[in-house]
């Protein structure tokens, strides 16, 4: 990475640690997020209407009384979609506003356009809806108990599961739940669709995956694709909520516009944005599990339950992932992962950074955790007699070999930075001298999969122009959410042609500019997209080759792009120079570029095959302190070390690792959706719903990323996606903080204790330990 | 006068027509189209929309959310948004070029109201302790970064307040008259012309900081048809050092009093540095505090235990009522039509007597209590010789715990003579189950919050957690 080139490099190249693009914008207010977009003329403004009911009959909506107060131009209800009423994000139909029935309170079952935000939102309160109330199921234990699902189970099973755990000299049950999450993006669900001339929609989404508006805002209004085009400059953060979710909020929008026949923007204000769109999966596990003496894991049995709500929406592909993940670094023989997708109604859950992953660790690390009290051992070496092997025991439960291992190296390189030894000794000692204050010590290992489990996603596409005065127009299928895309990708392209990172300007997003495009997700915005628009920028520069060769008359081969110029030997000629020339010898300068993920396969049946490009790992050990008379809790201290390949941009995934560590904590602590017991989300709001502050950050948190590990795979510049694996070394925390409970009774119980580990829950887990 | 006057980043601005209950924040973006500002929340909580104010020439700038305040309240300051901090040139401010260079932006959604606090926090002059970083970004929430890279950006910018001047605050004699009927808004200046207001208009709605009231505007999109602001009654925002005690006025705000409660009592002073945010707390009275009688309201509980009382008023002249009177019900009050509060009387330490005020909630900053917890207590041989305790979070308001004060008179102040709290707690209280805590939790906390201040003051606990 630092060889020195003589002629003088560039600046902001793959690897260097540079800005976000947006930097300066962010912090002068002047960076332009959707609805800071000027109105276009006649733009009307969109309001929903929300089932009060968990599950009610629609039996009749009476729109008189709305439609009478000022400004209101027009509603619709599901009647009014005028092509297919189906935005589902996968093969199971879903409408987009309730049809026959609501299913959750919140759940959209009108909208209303109007000349004002004001007038929109007052009139929906005057929408005549006449529901009859059904029975509702609540909670996953009430779904298990009916049935109820959203979509088929999933099995993964490998070996005779139930002989080995009969065979097994010791095992253990258990159950444990962890909560769902609301994504909190600081800007809020938001559309705008402006009709164009012969049906044309213009959509302006911020969405994760412009592509699926598209495709449901054509399957709305009954257009072909290539009539409805689809924009997003940038989110205000995202984190999965708007992958599917976008669609909801845009095709609502664009019936509206159908219907007006003038622009419509649709803002969601925070409340409904958590009451009516969905969150990361709440899950209950149930595992029975058989081990020896030592805590070799020789079998397991274990129920994944995901509270999928309504819908099925992306639930499937959550569960798979959850069941890819449930073995995180552990070798498990003879295994049964069952995952049932439970329908609830409560708003359906979706996409959320991890996708199902973080809890299919949480399951195993609580098994695990188990096994290692049972034994009276030290949890890190049960971990270490069931990590994953090199040559034997390499294989998952979907039949993947891990082939670049570095489990071992990620957990020595923790050990070695922090001593860990040490650090148990000084909460022992802490302990021993401490009456009500109790300290908790713990790691977390992580190996997470890279590539979306469907292998059709991973693919990407890349438009790249030079222009002849050598400045370089950047687009690719990735959108940005903060998440430093763009700049990585322009890194990318500027390492290719050798030319300064300031010469790249990057579009926004658009399906008329790069087609047929996956969402921004699952990490692996950078990997396919970074590739897609390296293989356009190389395209062009083989045609920028063969004028430059023609020009100084060498061989092709001897033309070296270097330090934003062209050499030939010792001669040389500027980017801008060869770019002008080109365009003289009427050589095009413009280039798509193509990537798709080699090797990938999934089968669905068996839920087996590679679905996954590489692996990620990282290494994690957070201490905290509890206070045992109120359960209140604070993480004091946080040591990381995460595996980034050859880190495109180490600036840029420091601040992912650090923003997903952070987030998960806030996931495993404070962050609670609290339903009454008529099925009303109570905690919609940040006055109620608590994401981490600044305060909550570890006061010392130190992140390093894994030195001198470029990727096996041929990634980008041997890169690893970053976006989602750190998140999960949070749950750390939650396993410190049973540490501390467990400290309490000498480690000799299990805490009962779900997450979030709320001070309630801690303190209702002393209250047990202690009465045990 | 029908015309507001104020600052906006440095020019003079008049506005005479945008109706008297838009938010700040509604004006600046839709009406100003000055978009920096965002809308993260339109509850006062997220900060994405914190924008600064100088009230008076002198002042230095202080956050606000822009959501919770109406525009007239504006009239007579000086506001700076994210648009007004970068130089003529363009240069970045320092503090924004300090969050560029800490990486401290991702989305960039929260950066405009991080900004603004981080601004404020360096004209305060503060110094970088992390602890009062921590509670000059409290009222912002970032989802993206983790917030190390942004309190680094606080570390560096700390206590060197920018050689870059700001105008002075306008100079305005008169108050506004704004409005029209059905949609008008009166700021009085003395408490005569606020107790004519009030018995002439039986539908004026009163407005201190706004910080709860601001909500019907902001997030309910309501409108009232009468506002009237004491903002600009100098003798309500006064705060006077008696003999006996100290004297707040109804306008003072959190942060005003702040300085004066803590050197009296540090652990209300704590108490009051988790209420909201400084964006809240900056606008936000504990005369509105009370006034607005939540079964939580966090100082309330204090301020029964104290012994605190409150001075009303009206056309008809003023009457004391003690703290614990004041409060009559859920969200209730002693407050009589045309009567409004001029001011809290909180008695000075009594010898002898300890007081703490605790706070159980989900997050440690800006976050409403599950519990509030306040006790003045009386030690004396190894007994308890007097309690006062008030809770807060336990009941449909706030109130004196009788029972458990009646029944641990007397009693050795030791964890086994203070026995079984819980049915001692029951007796005074039935919690309710909600969203912040289970009723269970609620009544186990409030038990140990009594047992950790006796393992405290016999010197057997630990530091709390804030301090580890």
């Amino acid at each position: 990475m630092n060889t020195v080139n003589p002629r003088g490099g560039i600046k902001g190249g793959a690897h260097t640690a540079t800005r976000h693009d947006s930097a300066a914008g962010h912090v002068t207010g002047s960076a332009i997020y959707l609805d800071d977009m000027p109105n276009v003329r006649g733009t009307l403004h969109a309001a929903l209407v929300l089932s009060p009911h968990a599950h009610a009959r629609i039996v009749a909506i009476d729109p008189t009384r709305a439609l009478a107060m000022p400004g209101v131009v027009a509603l619709i209800t599901s009647a009014d979609v005028p092509g297919h009423n189906n935005i589902g994000p996968g093969t199971i139909e879903e409408p987009m506003l309730a049809v026959e029935e609501a299913e959750y309170v919140g759940h959209p079952v009108a909208a209303i356009a109007a000349d004002t935000l004001d007038h929109a939102r007052a009139a929906a309160a005057f929408v005549d809806i006449t529901y009859d109330p059904l029975p509702a199921i609540l909670t996953i234990e009430e779904a298990l108990a009916s049935g109820a699902i959203v979509c088929p189970e999933q099995h993964m099973v490998r070996g005779d599961p139930f002989t080995a755990l009969g065979k097994a000299p010791l095992r253990l049950a258990g159950e444990v739940r962890c909560g769902g999450q609301d994504h909190f993006y600081l800007e809020g669900q938001i559309a705008l669709a402006i009709p164009g001339e012969e049906h044309d929609m213009h959509m302006f989404s911020s969405t994760q995956h412009p592509t699926e508006v598209q495709h449901g805002v054509a399957h709305l209004l009954g257009l072909p694709f290539n009539a409805v085009t689809v924009e997003v400059r940038r989110m205000g953060g995202a984190f999965g909520g708007k992958e599917s979710q976008a669609t909801i909020i845009a095709g609502i929008a664009a019936v509206l516009a159908w219907k007006t026949k003038r622009p419509v923007k649709l803002r969601l204000p925070r409340d409904v944005d958590m009451m009516a769109t969905g969150k990361r999966h709440g899950f209950l596990i149930r595992y029975d599990v058989g081990f020896d003496a030592q805590g070799t894991i020789l079998a397991l049995d274990m129920l994944l339950a995901a509270n999928g709500g309504n819908i099925a929406d992306l639930t499937p592909a959550v569960l798979t992932r959850a069941l890819c993940h449930a073995d995180n670094c552990y070798y498990v023989p003879d295994i049964r992962l069952r995952g049932v997708p439970c329908k609830t109604n409560t708003v359906s859950n979706t996409a959320f950074r991890g996708f199902g992953g973080p809890q299919g660790m949480f399951a195993i690390e609580a098994v695990v955790e188990a096994i290692a009290t049972h034994l009276q051992l030290p949890l890190d070496a049960v971990r270490r007699r069931n990590f994953y092997g090199t040559e034997t025991r390499n294989v998952t439960p979907y039949g993947m070999v891990v082939e670049d291992n570095l489990i071992a190296r990620v957990t020595e390189e923790l050990d070695r930075a922090v001593d860990l030894a040490a650090w148990r000794r000084e909460i022992d000692e802490f302990n021993a001298t401490h009456l009500t204050i109790r300290k908790g010590l713990a790691t977390m290992p992580i190996k997470f999969g890279i590539s979306f489990n469907l292998p059709s996603l991973n693919q990407a596409g890349a438009l790249v122009h030079v222009y002849s005065d050598g400045s370089v127009h950047l687009n690719h299928g990735g959108t940005e959410m903060g998440q430093g895309l763009f700049v990585k990708i322009a890194q990318v392209v500027a390492q290719a042609f050798q030319i300064d990172l300031d010469n790249i300007r990057v579009s926004a997003t658009s399906t008329g500019k790069v087609p047929n495009t996956s969402p921004t997700a699952a990490s692996s915005g950078s990997d396919l997209n970074g590739m897609a628009a390296l293989n356009a920028a190389s395209e062009i520069k083989t045609r920028m080759s063969a004028v430059a060769a023609e020009h100084f008359e060498v061989p092709v081969d001897e033309i070296e792009f270097s330090a934003n110029r062209i050499f030939a030997g010792n001669r040389s000629i500027s980017f801008g120079d060869l770019a002008q020339l080109c365009w003289q010898k009427r050589v095009s300068l413009s280039a798509t570029g193509f990537y798709r993920t080699p090797g990938l396969h999934w089968d669905f049946k068996t839920n087996t095959g590679r679905p996954f490009y590489y692996f990620s790992y990282g290494a994690a050990a957070s201490e905290v302190a509890i206070d045992t008379l109120t359960g209140e809790c604070r993480t004091l201290r946080t040591e990381i070390v995460q595996d980034a390949g050859l880190s495109l941009n180490p600036a840029i995934d420091l601040g992912q690792i650090e923003g997903a560590f952070v987030q998960g904590m806030g996931w495993l602590t404070m962050e609670e959706l609290w339903w009454d017991a008529k099925g009303a989300l109570r905690t919609h709001g940040p006055s109620t719903y608590k994401i981490p502050g600044s305060r909550d950050v570890p006061p010392i948190f130190n992140v390093r990323i894994l030195p001198e590990s470029p990727n096996k795979e041929l990634t980008v510049f041997r890169s690893k996606a970053i976006g989602e694996p750190p998140l999960m070394l949070a749950i750390s925390v939650w396993l410190a903080i049973r540490d501390a409970v467990a400290s309490l009774r000498q480690y000799k119980y299990r805490p009962k204790l779900d997450a979030p580990a709320t001070a309630e829950r801690i303190l209702s887990a002393i209250q047990d330990i202690r009465s045990r | 006068m029908a015309v507001l006057r104020f600052l906006l980043n440095g020019r003079a601005h008049e506005e005479s027509r945008i109706s008297p209950t838009t938010t700040v924040l509604d004006y600046l973006r839709i009406h100003l189209g000055l978009t920096g500002t965002k809308e993260g929340c339109a509850e006062g909580d997220c900060g994405a929309c914190t924008i600064a104010l100088a009230r008076r020439t002198g002042d230095s700038y202080v956050t606000a959310n822009s959501c919770l305040l109406v525009v007239p309240q504006l009239h007579g300051a000086s506001v700076l948004t994210v648009e007004g901090l970068a130089g003529p040139d363009g240069a970045l401010h320092p503090v924004q070029q300090a969050l560029v260079e800490t990486d401290g932006t991702q989305c960039g959604f929260c950066t405009p109201g991080f900004i603004m606090a981080m601004f404020a926090f360096q004209e305060s002059g503060e110094p970088a302790r992390d602890d009062l970083i921590h509670e000059a970004l409290a009222g912002n929430l970032c989802r993206c970064t983790g917030y190390r890279p942004i309190v680094d950006a606080c570390r560096r910018i700390a206590a060197t307040p920018s050689a870059q001047t700001y105008a002075p605050v306008p100079r305005v004699q008169d108050c506004p008259d704004y409005g029209e009927t059905g949609a008008r808004f009166l700021a009085p200046t003395t408490m005569d012309d606020l107790a004519a207001i009030l018995a002439a208009h039986t539908n004026a709605q009163l407005l201190a900081g706004g910080t709860d009231l601001g909500l019907l505007f902001s997030r309910e999109r309501k409108s009232l048809p009468l506002l009237v602001s004491i903002a600009h009654i100098p003798d309500l925002a006064r705060i006077a050092s008696t003999a006996s005690g100290l004297e707040i006025g109804a306008a003072a705000t959190y942060n005003a009093a702040l300085p004066h409660i803590e050197a009296l009592y540090p652990s209300f002073g704590s108490l009051i540095r988790r209420i909201g945010s400084r964006q809240i707390r900056n606008l936000g009275t504990i005369g509105g505090n009370i006034a607005n009688a939540s079964p939580i309201g966090d100082t309330i509980p204090c301020l029964m235990a104290l012994g605190a009382a409150v001075t009303v008023r009206s056309t008809v002249g003023a009457r004391t009522i003690p703290m614990e009177e004041f409060i009559t019900g859920y969200r209730k009050t002693a407050l009589a039509p045309g009567e409004f509060i001029e001011k809290i009387f909180l008695p000075k330490p009594q010898p002898g007597e300890t007081f703490t005020a605790n706070k159980i909630s989900k997050r440690f900053d800006q976050d409403i209590s599950a519990v509030v917890a306040a006790f003045a207590i009386r030690i004396g041989g190894g007994k308890l010789i007097s309690i006062r305790a008030a809770y807060g979070g336990m009941a449909a308001q706030a109130a004196r715990a009788h029972a458990l004060e009646t029944e641990l008179a007397g009693r050795s102040w030791s964890l086994e003579a203070l026995g079984d709290l819980e049915s001692l707690l029951a007796r005074d209280f039935t919690p309710a189950d909600d969203h912040r805590a289970s009723a269970q939790y609620r009544l186990s906390v409030a038990a140990n919050l009594v047992r950790r201040l006796c393992l405290e003051m016999n010197g057997n606990a630990p530091a709390a957690l804030e301090t580890l």
